[in-house]
C-alpha cells in the first residue's frame, strides 16, 4: 500500500501546487536556517577529543597577584596558564602517561627547494607527547622522542598545508628547513587536523588553526624565543631580558597531561599540591590553593567557549523552525480538510481511519522529505555565505564547514518535523464523519 | 442479509435532540430489491448511513449478512463496508483526479488485492456498465449518466452482497436515470440485494419492496414478492467470494 499512498501523495500535491510550495519552502527555510545555526554551534561546543575526555587534563596552578585575581569576572579561576618555571617543574614527573608543555611561537620558514621568500608560521613550541596524546594524524612521518625533547633535537613537524607550499604535498620527512634561520629536519607531515575549539590552547582563539609547524619546546631557550601568544604579567620587577622572562611569574606556556586512572590523577595532584606548598613556603603562591586537572569538557566549558549570542541565535533558529512548522500544520490542516469529502468517500468504500491516517502522514513525508533536501541546500548555500562572509577570519571559515554530524543533525531535524507537522493533521482528517462529506459533496 | 431491530438514532446539539431514526425495525432479505422513500428529513439518508455501517447508532442491533455489527471496531467496520457493502450515491463521489480505472480500483486497493486480479475485476465492471473503452478517462470528461455508471462499476467491482444506492438518479435526466435502474435491475438480477433510496415513486415502482418512512419510522413495509430466481453476480474470476 505504501507504493498507492505515494501515488495518491504526489498526486494530491500536484493537485494544489501553490499550497505544496508554500509548505516545502516553510520546511525548507526553517532546516535551512538551523542547520547553519546547529553547524556553527555543534563546531563551537562540540569536545573534538571527547574519547580522551576522562584521560586528558589541563594543569593549571594560581600563582597570580595575591591582591587580585587573574580574571576579575571569575575570581575563582586560576590562570589558564603557567609560568616557565612552573610548568618545567611539573613536567619533571613521571606520573603521567604522557605530558607536554607548548607555547606559541611566530616563526620564519625557508630553504625549501624553489622556496623564493621565507615564510612566517605560527608554530607550536611542544612535546613530543603532544602527538600520541592528542592522537593527532600523520600523512608522512610521525612526531619526535623524548630525546628529541631533551636535546633539543633541531626536528620540526609540518601541518598538511604548509606542507602542500613548501613541498607541493610531497613526502618531505627527511628533507630540511631553515625556521628562524637554523636548520631542522622534518621528521613528519600531519594529515588534515583541525580541532575545533583548539582545546589545548583557548586563550590564543578557541577557533584558531592548529600550528602551521611543531618543534621542540627545548628550542624555545635555546634559541631564546619570545612568545608569540598570550603572555600575562604580574610582579615587581621589570621584565628586561630574556632570562627575566623565564624566571617571572609571566604566565605564557600551556600544559597538559595523560593520566590514565584516578590512581594516577590523584598523586599528580598531590604532587602540584606538594610543589605548590614548598613554593608557599618561599614566598610564592600567596593566594589560596587553586591547582586543577581539568578534564577537556570542563575546560572548554570553564572557559566559556560557546558565546551566549551563539546559544541565543540556536534558540531563535529553532523558534523560527516552529514558526515554520506551525505554519505548516495550519496549511496541512485546511489541504486535508478541504480533500475531506474524496477522504469521506475513501471511508465509504472501505477505508479504516488508520489506513486515512497512513495516506495522509505520507504526503506530509513527502513534502517534508522535499522541505529537508532544499533545507539541507538552504544549509549549504547559508553555511557557503557565513564562509564568505568571514574569509579573512580563519576561524569562522572553518567553523562553517558542513560537516557528517551537521547532516545528521539535520535528518533527524526532518524526521522531527515530520511528525511535527503533520501527526495532527493527518489524525484529524481520519476522525471526520464521513457520512456528512458525502452527502454534501 | 440485513436485519436492523428497534435501531434509534439522535443527533444532539447543545440545545436540540433529533431523533432521526426511532424504533428502527427492518429485514431486507438476500438477492431483494428494495426501495425506500419517505418525504425529507423522514431518515432516508440516516437509514442508509447506518446500514452503510458510516454511521453508528444509539440503541438497538444491526445484523448484515449473518454477522452482528452494532458494536465493531473502526477496523472491523471498514474492513465489512469494503467487503460486502457497495455505495452508489447521488452527487457519483468520483475521486476527479482519478482516472476512471483508478477510480474502479479505489476499494480493490483496501481489499489489498494483487494486481492482476484487480484489473481483471475492474475491467469486468467496466464491460458491465458499457464504459470498458473509456477507462483512462477523467471523471470530468463523461458525462453525468456515465460517471454514475462509473461509480456502480466501483460499487460491484468488489463483488459485495449489498449495494446501497442514495438518490442515484437525483443528478440525471430521465433517460440517464432509466438507464442506471437497467444496471441496478441487471445487478440485482445476478444475485446482489439492492437498497434504493428515492422520493421518485415512479423508481420506487420498479423495485420487488417499498418501504416508506416517516419520522424515523418504517410505516409500510409490504411482504417482498420474489422475482424469478437470479443469477448470481460475479465480477471477478472464478467462484462467487460471497457467502
Amino acid at each position: 500500500m505504501t507504493s498507492y499512498y505515494l501515488k495518491l501523495a504526489v498526486k494530491s500535491l500536484r493537485r494544489t501546487p501553490g499550497l505544496t510550495a508554500l509548505m516545502v519552502c516553510a520546511i525548507a527555510l526553517g532546516i535551512g536556517t538551523c542547520i547553519v545555526t546547529l553547524t556553527v554551534y555543534h563546531a563551537m561546543s562540540g569536545n573534538p577529543i571527547w574519547w580522551k575526555n576522562n584521560v586528558l587534563y589541563a594543569v593549571t596552578m594560581d600563582s597570580w597577584d595575591p591582591l587580585r585575581p587573574y580574571d576579575s569576572d571569575h575570581p575563582q579561576l586560576a590562570p589558564p596558564q603557567l609560568t616557565y618555571k612552573d610548568a618545567m617543574y611539573l613536567m619533571q614527573s613521571d606520573i603521567p602517561q604522557r605530558k607536554a608543555v607548548m607555547t606559541k611561537l611566530l616563526g620564519m620558514l625557508s630553504g625549501a627547494p624553489g622556496q623564493t621568500l621565507p615564510l612566517r608560521v605560527w608554530t607550536r613550541a611542544t612535546s613530543g607527547d603532544f602527538f600520541p596524546m592528542f592522537d593527532v594524524p600523520f600523512e608522512y612521518g610521525g612526531g619526535w622522542s623524548a630525546g628529541a625533547d631533551r636535546g633539543p633535537q633541531p626536528v620540526i613537524v609540518l601541518s598538511k598545508e604548509t606542507n602542500d607550499k613548501l613541498f607541493g604535498g610531497a613526502d618531505s620527512v627527511g628533507r630540511t628547513l631553515l625556521w628562524e634561520g637554523h636548520q631542522f629536519r622534518v621528521v613528519g607531515v600531519m594529515s588534515d587536523w583541525h580541532p575545533l575549539p583548539l582545546f589545548y590552547d583557548l586563550i590564543d582563539g578557541a577557533f584558531n588553526a592548529p600550528a602551521d609547524a611543531f618543534v621542540p619546546f627545548g628550542w624555545v631557550r635555546a634559541l631564546q624565543q619570545l612568545p608569540g601568544g598570550n603572555t600575562s604579567f604580574w610582579g615587581p620587577n621589570p621584565i628586561t631580558t630574556f632570562q627575566d622572562l623565564l624566571a617571572s611569574e609571566a604566565v605564557w606556556t600551556e600544559m597538559w597531561v595523560e593520566l590514565p586512572d584516578a590512581a594516577s590523577r590523584q598523586r599528580y595532584q598531590a604532587y602540584m599540591d606538594a610543589y605548590w606548598a614548598a613554593q608557599r613556603r618561599e614566598g610564592r603562591f600567596q593566594r589560596p590553593l587553586n591547582n586543577h586537572l581539568t578534564r577537556v569538557g570542563e575546560w572548554l566549558k570553564v572557559n566559556g567557549v560557546v558565546s551566549s549570542d551563539s546559544r541565543i541565535l540556536v534558540r531563535v533558529a529553532f523558534a523560527f523552525l516552529a514558526v515554520c512548522l506551525i505554519n505548516t500544520v495550519g496549511i496541512l490542516l485546511t489541504k486535508f480538510l478541504r480533500g475531506a469529502p474524496i477522504t469521506g468517500v475513501r471511508r465509504a468504500l472501505g477505508a479504516s481511519r488508520r489506513q486515512v491516517f497512513l495516506q495522509h502522514i505520507i504526503e506530509v513525508a513527502v513534502v517534508s522529505l522535499a522541505g529537508s533536501l532544499i533545507g539541507l541546500a538552504l544549509g549549504a548555500a547559508g553555511l557557503s555565505a557565513v564562509r564568505a562572509l568571514y574569509a579573512g577570519d580563519s576561524s569562522y571559515s572553518l567553523l562553517a564547514h558542513f560537516d557528517p554530524i551537521g547532516v545528521l543533525w539535520a535528518l533527524a531535524l526532518a524526521a522531527l518535523s515530520t511528525l511535527a507537522a503533520g501527526l495532527y493533521p493527518a489524525w484529524a482528517v481520519g476522525r471526520l464523519p464521513p457520512a456528512v462529506y458525502l452527502k454534501t459533496r | 442479509m440485513l436485519k436492523m431491530h428497534d435501531v434509534s438514532k439522535i443527533y444532539r446539539t447543545d440545545l436540540i435532540e433529533t431523533h432521526a431514526l426511532r424504533n428502527f425495525s427492518l429485514e431486507v432479505g438476500a438477492g431483494q430489491f428494495v426501495a425506500v422513500s419517505g418525504p425529507s428529513g423522514s431518515g432516508k439518508t440516516t437509514f442508509l448511513n447506518v446500514a452503510g455501517l458510516l454511521e453508528t447508532f444509539d440503541t438497538g442491533t444491526y445484523e448484515l449478512d449473518g454477522t452482528d455489527v452494532s458494536r465493531l471496531s473502526d477496523d472491523a467496520r471498514s474492513r465489512i463496508r469494503n467487503q460486502k457493502i457497495g455505495f452508489i450515491f447521488q452527487s457519483f463521489n468520483l475521486i476527479p483526479d482519478l482516472d476512471i480505472y483508478d477510480n474502479v480500483d479505489v476499494p480493490l486497493r483496501y481489499r489489498r488485492m494483487k494486481g492482476p486480479e484487480r484489473h481483471q475485476r475492474i475491467t469486468r465492471a467496466l464491460e458491465l456498465v458499457g464504459l470498458a473503452s473509456r477507462m483512462k478517462h477523467m471523471p470530468s470528461q463523461l458525462s453525468g449518466g456515465q460517471q454514475q455508471r462509473v461509480a456502480i462499476a466501483r460499487a460491484i467491482a468488489g463483488d459485495p452482497a449489498l449495494i446501497l444506492a442514495d438518490e442515484p438518479t437525483g443528478n440525471l435526466d430521465s433517460l440517464m436515470a432509466r438507464q442506471v435502474m437497467d444496471l441496478l435491475e441487471k445487478i440485482n438480477d445476478m444475485g446482489t440485494t439492492v437498497v434504493l433510496v428515492t422520493h421518485d415513486p415512479e423508481l420506487a415502482r420498479r423495485a420487488q419492496r417499498n418501504i416508506h418512512i416517516v419520522d424515523g419510522l418504517v410505516i409500510d413495509s409490504p411482504p417482498y414478492e420474489r422475482r424469478t430466481p437470479p443469477e448470481p453476480i460475479n465480477v471477478g474470476a472464478g467462484a462467487p467470494t460471497r457467502g
